[in-house]
Order: structure tokens, then sequence, then C-alpha cells
């Protein structure tokens, strides 16, 4: 449980930071809340050489109004999600979701930014943010680029992010405080959800749902969006939201299970987010 | 007033609550100055044999002192349980065979610690993988045999029955019902895991500071590991950090630290990582059963059968002895007309087996349980009445079962009674209906447990010494060291009672082996029921020889005088002399061995509640109620402190934990990740029923505690689970009861 040795730097400043993963570029990895990546390091399944830890970079840490959108920096702790007022009154989906990540120690250390580029298909943040249909904003010295969440990721753990690019913030719809829902299924209260559902109405009215553990990426139940577009009541929608999985085979389920299981969270997450 | 059963808070609390315990990894003894970091290579395939160990890499590696393979290793592999096949011989580190993952293959010896894992990684060990067993079905086939030249996986015939199996148990019995169960492996994963610290004096004797609940046996085991005589051996245990059955006695690793201490000529000093600990440490539990039992449609049970497969893991363990508490205590609190019961041990390519919370007993309660709840849906009968009707009556103690056990004391029924009154049973069974009828999603389940089982089973014999000094404190020496468990507290009322000082001025000593030569330690709920009785017995002998040595001094017959406040005093009269000034003349101290010769046998009833979600298979445990009657309450405080973690630990491997390899023998639960451990938030507010009848096995009526809440809830859960979808037409489900198994349960039965 000692990783492999490795540099560890942390930068005052995220230029500092930008210049810093452009120099080592694939040697380095990012350190955010590092509650994902120091146990994958512990138990040398990871050994960067070179650590950046931007967990304390201010510049990175707040939660605005943007016009039509709400923009998060990405070392924006889980906690600070869960307390925004902001989010409470404009995105009540995303504080609840973080709301369930692990426990207390977990959440005053773990980042959205962090989340989101770990990528864990079993991680809660990622669906909620696929489902508001949010904006992923990356950075190098190269330049900003703006990837919508939904061609973000391309397989387990992997995006499109490069080597030399850092998450700097995450933009978000204001989907305000209703119309929501998150049906997370777990074991022990802290554990992966085995399969999660989140429900989030947006501004247009569409109700979009982004699924945890359903398979390699977060996914987006498809199939049911289009039945509730097409006025399809709850049920027979709800029914629909395994189509275009291929959930994982673990300890805690079967894909059978899972694509079950995904039906009956999926219709009880429309009922609360439609209550 | 009697300082007996009342709540002293525990004196070893504050430590443990603020700067923490020292634990054997926390030492900064001096003899250990300059230690080494011994860092095992472990083997990563689960059977395989080893074709070339290369060390050079490792021994050019920053810090590396040195690096031994089996080959270097002049330990001789050691059968680790007396009984077991001759051939299942353990080496200290693998030589030409591996049969476990994370059996140790070579050990690497660094000036820091984290040094370890860097050079642990250049060792290059090449494997020629073999096939594997896993399964105990498998095991028995003998297809895969771990050790060749024993022939069979099959590891004793300890428990081969005298005598055929009658044909005719269950030929009087109108109906007969059968079904294999399987009591899961568990992990005991205690916070602390393991540890041994090491190093040899000039006077030619080694020292070991390890984690163990029982130093002296401890001390013996590694004495003979090392082929040295037990007299050159001091084992030393700082605080240990829980057991539950799994640091009894000595791990091979701590003949290992004292042997590469001499070989090194330096202090050593091992301590396990988590997951290290997660396939190194032994575990519990692993039992495949057929349960089968007969009776009347008018809940007379007749007959009961119990066949049991225990898996030993990869080199046979105390798990090999514990078929025969299953067997023992098989027909549970029942009086059975005919019982009988056959057990097999075979080997795996798995961790080894040892004691678990309860150790052979919950495996025989569970399998009762289930069989009981069985016949009950068979005739149609309520499961708490089919028990009531069947229980062995108070008028029938001393009571002799067809186990072979003699039950001391108990009141089954009542026990029963009280566990049904407390939960309103009958309320919940009218809510039960309702919301059957209503046919919703969340339906309820009702369990029940009736138990039995015993403590201080084995090791009857315990001492104490307690010795009062001439500044009015008291020493108590105890030959059963605690882990967890309160002794601190415990024993100093015990003394404090018969002494009249006050538990603050008492220090309890425990675990090491010099100070403390004999002693059995702390493991099946024994230590109240030998060690406390052993501290009651000294401290009142202890006053009989104060008294004799007033009665010179204040010229006064013994009979008149009485002891109060610490003080020997002549009735009626204001003349006296204190302890401790006695002390100041005189030694004032007693030994006292006591023997029990016989152990206790606790008991109770426990009911569950569980709200079970049937589209989603996911049980909630949201009450449970228990009666725990182990005699009479010596602080209601750590009784209840125990209950608590007991019942706990019941529900955990009821609902949440197994140990789970694959085919190849790979751990898929070797981290906190992935093993079910419980937090709070997985576990209802318990409520506790008192009931207290004392054993007549010894002077104050103590049975034992530690072990009775995991035995009673773990069969009081599982029955509720499977209560709360047998209207679906579900029978029985296996442990744990996971969302999944729940969900394919109901699938399966609606086929």
């Amino acid at each position: 449980m000692i990783p492999v040795g490795f540099d560890y730097q942390r930068p005052e400043l995220l230029d500092a930071a930008l210049a810093l993963l452009a120099e080592h570029g694939e040697d380095a990895t990012v350190l955010a809340g590092g509650h994902s990546l120091l146990p994958v390091m512990k138990l040398r399944l990871a050994a960067p050489e070179v650590v950046i830890d931007i967990g304390r970079l201010a510049e990175l840490n707040y939660i605005r109004l943007d016009g039509d959108e709400i923009a998060i920096g990405a070392a924006t702790r889980y906690r600070d999600l869960v307390v925004s007022d902001v989010l409470a009154q404009e995105c009540a989906l995303l504080p609840a979701v973080a709301r369930t990540v692990g426990d207390p120690q977990v959440r005053h250390r773990g980042t959205l930014g962090g989340a989101l580029a770990h990528g864990d298909p079993a991680g809660d943040l990622p669906a909620a943010v696929l489902a508001l249909d949010g904006t992923i904003v990356l950075r190098s010295p190269r330049g900003e680029r703006r990837v919508p969440i939904t061609e973000f990721y391309t397989g387990v753990f992997s995006s499109v992010k490069e080597p030399d690019e850092l998450i700097v913030e995450i933009r978000l719809p204001r989907t305000g405080s209703t119309g929501w829902a998150y049906e997370k299924f777990t074991r022990r209260s802290n554990d992966w959800a085995i399969v999660a559902v989140a429900v989030a109405t947006l501004p247009s009215g569409r109700r979009q749902l982004g699924l945890v553990n359903m398979g390699s990426t977060p996914l987006r139940a498809s199939a049911t969006e289009a039945a509730l577009a097409e006025g399809k009541p709850i049920d027979e929608a709800a029914a629909l939201a395994a189509e275009g999985t291929e959930p994982p085979q673990d300890n805690a389920g079967t894909p059978a299970y899972r694509r079950h299981l995904v039906t009956v969270l999926t219709r009880r997450a429309l009922q609360t987010a439609t209550a | 007033m009697s300082i007996l059963g009342t709540r002293v808070v525990r004196t070893e609390d504050p430590v443990f609550l603020t700067r923490g315990a020292t634990y054997t990894d926390d030492l900064t003894d001096e003899r250990l100055t300059g230690a080494l970091h011994l860092t095992l290579v472990r083997s990563p395939i689960a059977h395989a044999t080893i074709t070339s160990i290369d060390i050079e890499a490792a021994l050019a590696a920053p810090g590396v002192v040195a690096v031994y393979t089996g080959a270097d290793c002049d330990l001789a592999p050691a059968l680790l349980f007396p009984a077991a096949n001759k051939a299942m011989l353990r080496p200290f580190l693998a030589t030409d065979r591996v049969r476990y993952v994370g059996e140790a293959v070579a050990a690497v010896l660094t000036e820091e610690a984290y040094q370890g894992e860097d050079a642990a990684e250049l060792v290059d060990v090449d494997y020629e993988p073999l096939d594997v067993v896993v399964g105990m079905k498998d095991a028995l086939k003998d297809e895969v045999l771990l050790f060749p030249e024993a022939g069979t996986n099959s590891v004793t015939k300890m428990h081969l029955a005298k005598e055929e199996a009658p044909e005719d148990l269950f030929a009087d019995c109108e109906v007969v019902v059968s079904k294999e169960i399987l009591n899961q492996r568990v992990a005991a994963a205690p916070l602390e895991t393991r540890a041994a610290s090491g190093y040899w004096g000039e006077d030619g004797r080694c020292t070991i500071f390890c984690s163990t609940q029982n130093a002296q046996s401890a001390r013996d085991e590694v004495a003979g590991w090392m082929g040295i005589d037990a007299k050159d051996l001091r084992l030393i245990l700082p605080d240990v950090g829980g057991g539950f059955g799994a640091k009894i006695g000595a791990d091979p690793e701590f003949a290992l630290v004292g042997w590469l201490s001499k070989k090194v000529g330096r202090p050593v000093r091992w301590n396990e990582s988590r997951s290290e600990n997660m396939t190194g440490m032994v575990q519990g539990r692993g039992q495949l059963q057929t349960v089968t039992i007969g009776g009347d449609r008018d809940g007379t049970v007749k007959a009961y059968r119990l066949d049991v497969v225990a898996d030993a893991g990869a080199y046979p363990r105390l798990g090999v002895a514990l078929p025969m508490f299953t067997r023992m205590m098989a027909p549970g609190t029942y009086d059975i007309p005919k019982v009988w019961s056959t057990a097999k041990v075979v080997a795996t390519n798995t961790t080894s087996t040892a004691a678990y919370r309860g150790a052979g007993r919950p495996e025989a309660t569970q399998a009762i349980e289930r069989a009981m709840d069985l016949f009950a849906d068979a005739i149609d009968m309520d499961p708490a009445e089919l028990r009531k009707k069947n229980v062995v009556k108070p008028e029938q103690f001393p009571f002799t079962t067809k186990g072979g056990a003699e039950y001391d004391t108990g009141e089954y029924a009542k026990a029963i009674d009280l566990a049904l009154q407390a939960a309103d049973y009958e309320g919940l069974r009218a809510e039960q209906a309702r919301r059957r009828q209503e046919g919703g999603p969340l339906q309820l389940g009702i369990g029940v447990s009736s138990y039995v089982e015993i403590t201080g089973g084995g090791a009857f014999v315990e001492n104490a010494t307690v010795e009062v000094h001439a500044d009015g404190t008291v020493t108590v020496l105890t030959g059963t060291s605690p882990h967890g468990q309160g002794h601190a507290t415990a024993w100093a009322m015990l003394a404090s009672e018969e002494l009249g000082i006050p538990v603050d001025k008492i220090t309890v000593i425990h675990g090491d082996t010099d100070l403390i030569p004999k002693g059995a330690g702390t493991m099946g709920s024994r230590s109240l029921q030998t060690g406390g009785i052993a501290v009651h017995n000294a401290a009142v002998e202890l006053v009989e020889l104060a008294k004799q040595r007033a009665a010179e001094q204040l010229e006064a017959n013994v009979d008149d005088l009485v002891i109060e406040n610490g003080t020997v005093q002549v009735k009626g009269t204001g003349t006296g002399v204190s302890l401790a000034d006695l002390a100041g003349a005189d030694e004032l101290k007693v030994f006292h061995e006591w023997d029990g010769k016989k152990p206790t046998f606790p008991f109770g009833a426990h009911v569950a509640l569980v709200e079970l979600d049937v589209e989603s298979g996911k049980a909630t445990v949201e009450r449970i109620w228990a009666v725990d009657d182990a005699g009479p309450i010596l602080n209601p405080l750590i009784f209840d402190g125990q209950r608590h973690g007991g019942i706990a630990q019941g529900i955990a491997q009821a609902m949440l934990e197994e140990v789970v390899w694959d085919e190849e023998g790979q751990p898929l639960t070797a981290t906190f990740a992935d093993y079910g451990i419980p937090s709070a938030a997985e576990l209802p507010s318990f409520d506790l029923v008192t009931m207290e009848t004392p054993t007549t096995i010894n002077s104050m009526g103590y049975k034992g505690i530690g072990e009775a809440g995991t035995i009673g809830s773990c069969p009081a859960v599982q029955n509720a689970v499977i209560d709360a979808v047998s209207h679906l037409g579900v029978e029985h489900i296996d442990m744990p009861l996971t969302p999944l198994r729940v969900w394919e349960a109901i699938q399966e039965a609606s086929k």
C-alpha cells in the first residue's frame, strides 16, 4: 500500500499547472481530491512519474451564474456543490447527486472536475452532468475548447481529453429546482452504485436521463427519452431504459439484473421528477 | 453497595478514543532500535509450481539489506493443525509450489519500510500454473490435488463417525424436508492487521512483540516452529486491535520474523497492508451444509440430520476442528429424539480458515434455524410456535443432547416469548399480512431464531494473580489477554468488589509471557467465566490471607473481621489495618488457578424485521429484538457493547459479507470497496431485552457473551429476508442476502 516513487508538484497558479502538464504529458497525473487516484497508486495499479496537485487552485473553485448557464470551477469540491445556494435554485439535481457520493470525508476532498476526468462508469457525477447536457471546458497552453459531455467519453476511464489538457470548468444549463430525481441503488450507503439513474428536465421541457454503471461510459437512456418526448406514459418509457446499454458483470450484479434494475429505478426516478 | 452489575465506564477508553492505543506497529521500544522492515513477496497465482526465483535485481535496490527465499530458510515446514493430514505441511517461504494467492515466496529486508515494496516488485518469480480447485464440491472429487503426496484433498479423519448412519432416521416422520445451504466464507478484517516485531537479546533469548489473542499459546507455537525451547522465547502483546478469532494463536510470519532477526543479527519489524490481510489472515465459516429435518404435522420434530463439508483453505489450520462444535451443537435448543451428523474437511486453493466469532457454533445454529423454518413452512405452522413446541424444557436441565453436549441451565421458551413480546410479534404478523394483501413493492419479513451456544469450551483452566501494594494500589495479572473486550475494567471491578479498593487504583496486566507464563487467552467467549472467576477467587483468597495477618496484628478473631474500603476492620469497632499497610509489612499477593472443568451454555432468541423491495430485491434490516442470556451481568455497558458488536457481525454475514474467489482462485474481495464490511448506516438500532439465568459451573453464575449476538442475529435475519418473499414461493436463499440473490430467487420462484 505504498505507491511507486513520484515527483510531486503543487503549482500556485493555473497557468503553471498547465505548463507542467504540457511539459510532462502522459507521464503526469493530475491530483485533485485524490480519492480515486491515491488508492490506485497505493495498489500500484497506477504509477505516474509526476503528480500535479491542483486541489488548492482557487482559480478553479467557484460556482456562478453566467447568462443562461451555470459555470462551475473544476476543482470545486462535492461539499461545495451540496451547500451551494446557486445550485439549489438553478440546478438542484447536481447537489442532490453530489450528496450521495461516498461519505463526508470523501465529499470534502473530491472535486467535480476530478470525477469527470476520472470518468468511472460507476461514478455518480458524470451521469448527472450527462443528463444535464453539460459542457466540459478543456484548457492547455494551446488554447481552450468546449466539449459537450455527450462527446467527451470514448470508453472505460477514457475521454477525448488530450494529455496536456486540463478540465477547468463545467457549464450546465439553468434547470431550476424541480423536475429532477436521482435514484441510486447500492448495497451499502457509501458503495458505488450498482445502477443509478439521474433525471433532469431541461429549460426546453425535455426530460433527459443519465445512467450509472450500465456500460463502459455513463450513458443516456435514449429510448426512454424518445418515448417521453412522444408523450408515452412513464411506465412504458421506463421499460425501455436498458435499450442500448451493455451493463457489466461483477459481484454485485449480473447484466440481466442491471437491465431489470435500471427499468425499476427509471420508473421511480421519473415518478419523483414529475411529482 | 456492590460494584458488580453497574455501568462502570471503561477505564481503557480515554486512550483508545483520544491519542489511540499502542499497537505492535506503533512501538517505539528501544529494543527495536535499528530494526529492518520485512516485506513479503506473495504469490499472485493460486496454484503453481515455482520454476525459478531471481533475487539479484531486488538485492541491488535502495535500502535492501537481504532477500531470502525458501531455499535459504531452514525452518522445517509446519503442520499448522495437529489432526490434519501429515503431508499438508506449510513452508514458511514457499519452495517448489504455491497453493493460494498471497502465499509468502520471498522475504525482503530493508532499512526503511517504504523501500520494501519497491524491492519486492523486483523479485522475479517464475510460476508454472497448475489447475486450481476453489469450490468445496470440486475439492471432494480429488481431481486437482493441493498435496499430491497426501493423495487426497481430504484433510482429516477426526470427524469420521464411529458407526454407520441409521437408515431409519426419518422412518416415522410424516414430513421430511432437506436443503443444501451455504454458510459462506467471511473475513475477520480487524482494524489492526497482523504485525510482529522481533529481536534477540544478549542472553540468547528471542522476544517477539505481536498481535494475538493468546500470548502463551502463541509463544509455544512460535517456539515450536523456530525449533527453540519455549523458555527462550518471550512474547509481548502491545494493544491488540481486534481479532474476532482470527488472531487465535500465532501466524507463521511471527516465526519468520524471529528467524530473520537471528539470521541478520538485527531486530525485524513486520506489518501487513489491508490487501495482504484480506488474503493472508485466516478466514471464517466456509461450510457447505445439507440439512434434513423430519417430524409430524402437529409440529413435533422427530429427527434431524446435518452433513457438513468444511473448507480448510490451502494449509489446514484451526478451521479443521470447528465442525466438531458444529456437530456438537447441531440440535440447537431443541429436544430432538434422533440426531445424526457428519463432517468432511477439504483443502482448496484459498486462504486458510480458522475461528471467526462463534467458530463452529453459528454454523450449527444457522443450519438448525433454517431447518426449523423450512419445516414450519412445510407443515404450515408459525415458526415461533414450532420452536417453542420443540425446545428443551426448563425441568430437563442439565440436559445432555444427542450432539453430546451437556447444557447447564436454560429457559429457551421463555427467551423466545420475551423476544416475541418485545417485538409485538402478533402485530408484526398482522402488518405483514396487510402489506401482502395490498401487494405493494415493500413487503415485510419477520425472522425468529432460538439459540444456545458453548462458551469457555476447550480451555477450562485460567489463572490470576492479585497483589496489593504498600501504596494502596493493586495489580492484577491475567492469562486472558483482551483485544477490545474491556478486561482492564471488568477484572478491576471483580477485584474491587472483594478488596474494597476503587477501580482506578487497580491495574490489569496481561500478554507478557515472562510476567504471566501460563494462560489460555481470549477466545470462545471464555474470559469472564475462566479468567474473571480466577480474579474473583484470587481476590477472595487475598482477603482471607489479609484477615489472618490482620487477626494477629489486631489480636482479634478472624471471624470478627470484615473488609471495608480497603481496610480490614474488627466488626463494630473503629480498629483496623489497611491492606496497604499489610502489604507494606509483607508481600500481599495471591496466585489462583481456576478450573471450571466444563463449558457453559448461554442462550437466547432474536426476532428480526426486514423490509424488502420485491422489485429490486433489496432487503433492509429495520429492527432486531435480542434476548441474550449469559447469566448475571458484571457490567451492563460492556455486556451490551459485546451484544452490539456481535449482532452487527451476524447481520453483516446475513446481508453483506462474503469472501469471493473466481475460478482461477483470484480474490475478488481483497479491499474494503469490494468486501462488505457494514457501517452504522446498514444497521438498525438494537432492541436489547435482559434475561439472566446463572450457570451452575461457577460460583458467580457467569457465562460468556462475546459471540452470542452473532449467533442469534444471523439466522433471525436470514429467516426474516426469506420470510419476506416466502409468499412468492421462495423457500431458501443463501447468504449474503444481496439484492441480486434475492431478485434471482424471486425470478426463479416465479417460473
